[in-house]
């Protein structure tokens, strides 16, 4: 079994463990239980973007990609995170 | 050595819970990342590749602990064990 | 083989500029791949170095700010080692009562209390216990600490042994007998 065998099936079991927190994201009975799909979804995404870059011989590209999108993801996570938790993200009277 | 990257390049597969679902994941994407490092011969793209798992290392449970403390504020209360 | 160091202001704000401006180089003018090839002329370094200061300036009190107490030692990388050991072993009992059909998990909340002055030692210790499997910081206030466990056997190391504390309390210098100011 060679390498990009490899990792063509560990690509395929990231992107069916995307789908289950997928469910995850629509079931979810809290709104925090959303968020934290959403953050796990996008770090999983981080992941199998350079997964995809060594099968296609190109990692080089990729692996910019995946970092620029882990660092959205993270601060993305945090302002829903942090809107949610104080109902408002800047408050005028400050 | 192929088992051992097998073993290695693993991945997240926990999906029980709000909290269970915040670490593993982290540490999962540090094995594949880790694999991949190991898979390219230690060229530029190794660095960013440790730059990846780095970042992720610290900001996810940051992240984990933002969603967290959101929940707690905002009254969630933790599900205790009852009997069925 | 010890070191710790009192850090100035102004120092901080260099390294953090040193640090994002070395993130700059990597990304964007050091690309040495055949496919993508990277830039390495005055522009871009140009570039660098004023949004490494605007970022430095606009966020100065963002991290690391005004920290008296950021004395660090030499055994932080022993910690880290020690660290990765510990949430392996965690991360194997978490498998097994996830994967278990009756997940047998009994999830509590402990809290406890901490005697770090430093900031840095605080996100450490809740950065260390959200990583390990079996544990979640919720709450930092002060010196207080809420944690939630998934289970007992997850709680007491941190409530009743209070390893991580004290090993952090060791790699920061916070000791009743070690102190600078």
């Amino acid at each position: 079994m060679d390498i990009l065998g490899l990792f063509m099936i560990a690509g395929i079991f990231v992107a069916v463990s995307i789908v289950l927190d997928l469910y995850r994201a629509f079931s979810g009975p809290t709104v925090f239980d959303r968020v934290m799909a959403i953050s796990v979804i996008g770090t999983k995404t981080a992941v199998i973007i350079p997964l995809i870059g060594f099968l296609f011989e190109r990692p080089g590209l990729f692996i910019d990609i995946s970092l620029s999108y882990a660092l959205l993801n993270f601060v993305g996570t945090l302002v829903v995170a942090k809107y949610l938790e104080r109902g408002e993200l800047w408050s005028p009277y400050t | 050595m192929v088992v051992g990257s097998i073993g290695l390049i693993r991945l997240p597969d926990f999906y029980a819970r709000l909290h269970a679902a915040g670490k593993p994941d982290t540490l999962g994407e540090i094995l594949i990342v880790l694999g991949l490092i190991l898979y390219e011969p230690f060229s530029f793209i190794t660095v960013k590749l440790f730059f990846l798992s780095f970042f992720i290392l610290v900001a996810n449970p940051t992240a984990t602990h933002a969603v967290a403390m959101a929940a707690y504020k905002r009254g969630l209360i933790p599900w205790r064990k009852e009997h069925r | 083989m010890e070191e710790g160091a009192q850090v100035s202001m102004r120092n901080i704000l260099i390294f953090k500029f040193l640090v994002l401006f070395v993130f700059w180089i990597l990304l964007s003018v050091w690309a040495l791949d055949h496919n993508y090839p990277g830039q390495f002329n005055a522009i871009h370094i140009a570039q660098g170095l004023v949004a490494s200061a605007i970022v430095v300036y606009v966020l100065r009190e963002l991290i690391l700010h005004g920290e008296k107490i950021h004395v660090k030692l030499f055994r932080a990388v022993p910690y880290v080692f020690w660290e990765l050991w510990q949430i392996v072993l965690a991360n194997i009992d978490v498998a097994y009562r996830v994967l278990h059909p009756k997940m047998p998990i009994d999830p509590l909340l402990i809290e406890f209390y901490v005697p770090y002055r430093g900031d840095m030692t605080k996100t450490w210790l809740a950065n260390s216990i959200t990583l390990t499997p079996g544990t979640i910081t919720i709450l930092v206030e002060g010196q207080r600490f809420i944690v939630h466990a998934l289970d007992k056997s997850f709680a007491d190391p941190l409530l009743i042994d209070q390893t991580m504390q004290k090993k952090l309390m060791h790699v920061f210098m916070e000791g009743e007998n070690d102190s600078t100011s």
